[in-house]
């Protein structure tokens, strides 16, 4: 049998690239199946993944109405450090002065320990969504801004002097090249980001909330269900990566020329 | 000669610094092609660079049409070293942007460079991207984009300084060709000897830096000259001229 037709022969190459991926993980699955039963460890200390699966099945209700807020909170603070990470990366960008007079404070924002901030968010904006949707913003933020500031640098100078020698004015220069050539950054950065957002809304409903993931780990550790505490992260690290593969998707449609292969002979 | 189309007078410029231009003076009639030939480093780009009012010189005038140039006029087509195509532009859209730039509305630049395609060899290649064109492509491309903005005039910055040996001297015979059909008036900046000999009217050599010219030479062979033929020892005896005064820039 031969795999000549492109197809086939591309879900070959496909499944070879993933395999040692799957193989790891698998592995490393197998060996704590394997202690959680045989060891005589209690499954209120470690309890087997088979066990976190079937208890994940029964409180699936549950956990799905708290994975619903943790995602509103999730996408929506990470929207609104999106736009505002964009709209100071232009305002920085045109105005250098700007730059220097934010940038101190952003990177001090940065520097403040979720842990001491998150009781004190919740605090002051109460158990909503507001809490949630600052918390995400500001460990989403400074990186999505950094992204687009470095990007917008790494416009090839030639490409400036070709639009300044046409006559384009600032606003058009950056229009036509510093925004298009900053687009491989703010992927990458959004990739990264995305994956905080998810830390980060869950951290803040653990600081308190009415429902969510967050504050559902906090009842099952208090309850002693190591299992639904596992179930939870579960679910948060099938969001995450839902969430990491929507963004490479939306890269992949939003830069078609990166698609297309390097010079070959026609 | 006929009235220069453009006339620099004893322009010179301090950048960081340095004395990057000393005394320039130069001119240039409509039609015609001249080289600015140079040692790497001499400010042969910084004199591009003043044209395109990217940067102001410190003393002299430049006068376009015997009028002072000012920076909202606009009278030249600029292609910078190496190519800058914009990698997310197809080709097409590469080629129409300094049309863009000007305001013409898309359809109707299309429509003004569609024609073009074939003369430079791109025929086909018009919703490529530029990641999938060869070094020389990418370079007619780039030529195509300065040339349908129809300026009174084109300043190239080193084109074909990237390209292999082999892909340059085929540029230079199809740039040859091209001048010849079209007769563009243009500034080459140039380091390569051959490559201003083969293809100027006249040739202005800089010394190193703080430049000033140190020679100019009218090349009054017939084209094509990059081709095999009789004018070949003549073109060897101005390269030979014009390197000796290029290594050895004291005596002047």
């Amino acid at each position: 049998m031969s795999f000549s037709n492109p197809p086939a022969r591309r879900i070959i190459s496909t499944v070879g690239h993933i395999l040692p991926a799957l193989c790891s993980v698998g592995l490393l699955i197998l060996v704590w199946e394997l202690y959680a039963r045989f060891s005589g460890i209690s499954p209120t200390t470690l309890p087997s993944p088979s066990r976190v699966l079937a208890q994940a099945v029964v409180h699936r209700h549950a956990l799905w109405d708290n994975t619903v807020p943790t995602v509103r909170a999730t996408v929506l603070g990470f929207s609104c450090s999106l736009a505002a990470a964009f709209i100071f990366s232009v305002l920085i960008d045109f105005f250098r002065r700007l730059r220097r007079a934010l940038f101190p404070i952003f990177i001090i924002s940065q520097t403040l320990p979720l842990v001491a901030i998150a009781p004190l968010v919740v605090l002051w904006f109460g158990f909503g969504l507001t809490p949630k949707i600052l918390l995400v913003a500001l460990v989403t933020f400074f990186p999505m801004l950094v992204a687009l500031a470095q990007g917008y640098e790494a416009t090839e100078e030639e490409i400036e002097l070709l639009l300044a020698s046409m006559g384009a004015p600032r606003w058009k220069r950056f229009l036509l090249a510093r925004f298009p050539a900053a687009l491989p950054h703010f992927f990458a950065g959004l990739r990264i980001s995305i994956t905080y957002a998810v830390v980060g809304a869950i951290f803040a409903e653990y600081a308190g909330a009415a429902q969510g993931l967050g504050i559902y780990i906090l009842n099952a550790k208090n309850n002693f269900r190591p299992d639904l505490v596992l179930a939870a992260v579960l679910v948060s690290a099938l969001l995450t990566l839902t969430l990491f593969g929507a963004s490479v998707l939306v890269q992949y449609a939003a830069m078609p020329w990166t698609r297309r292969g390097r010079y070959t002979l026609r | 000669m006929t009235a220069p189309i453009l006339e620099m007078r004893g322009i010179a410029h301090r950048f960081g610094g340095l004395d990057v231009l000393a005394d320039i003076s130069l001119n240039i009639a409509a039609g015609e092609f001249v080289s600015i030939l140079g040692p790497s480093g001499a400010g042969k780009s910084t004199i591009l660079r003043i044209l395109t009012g990217g940067q102001r010189p410190d003393r002299g005038e430049i006068l376009f049409e015997g009028t002072t140039l000012e920076a909202s006029r606009q009278p030249f087509a600029f292609m910078p070293q190496r190519d800058a195509l914009m990698p997310w532009r197809r080709v097409l859209d590469n080629t129409t942007l300094g049309l863009e730039v000007q305001g013409v509305k898309r359809a109707e630049a299309r429509r003004r460079v569609q024609p073009l395609f074939a003369e430079f060899g791109l025929e086909g290649f018009e919703t490529h991207y530029p990641s999938e064109l060869s070094g020389g492509m990418r370079q007619r491309t780039a030529l195509l984009r300065t040339v349908v903005q129809q300026r009174p005039m084109m300043l190239l910055d080193e084109p074909f300084g990237a390209l292999d040996a082999l892909t340059r001297f085929g540029m230079q015979r199809w740039l040859e060709a091209m001048w010849t059909h079209h007769s563009w008036t243009a500034i080459l900046v140039t380091h390569d000897v051959r490559e201003a000999v083969a293809l100027s009217d006249r040739i202005y050599v800089l010394s190193p830096r703080p430049a000033r010219i140190v020679h100019e030479i009218e090349i009054d062979l017939p084209r094509p000259r990059t081709v095999a033929g009789p004018h070949q020892p003549q073109m060897t005896a101005i390269e030979n001229t014009i390197l000796e005064l290029l290594l050895h820039p004291k005596e002047e």
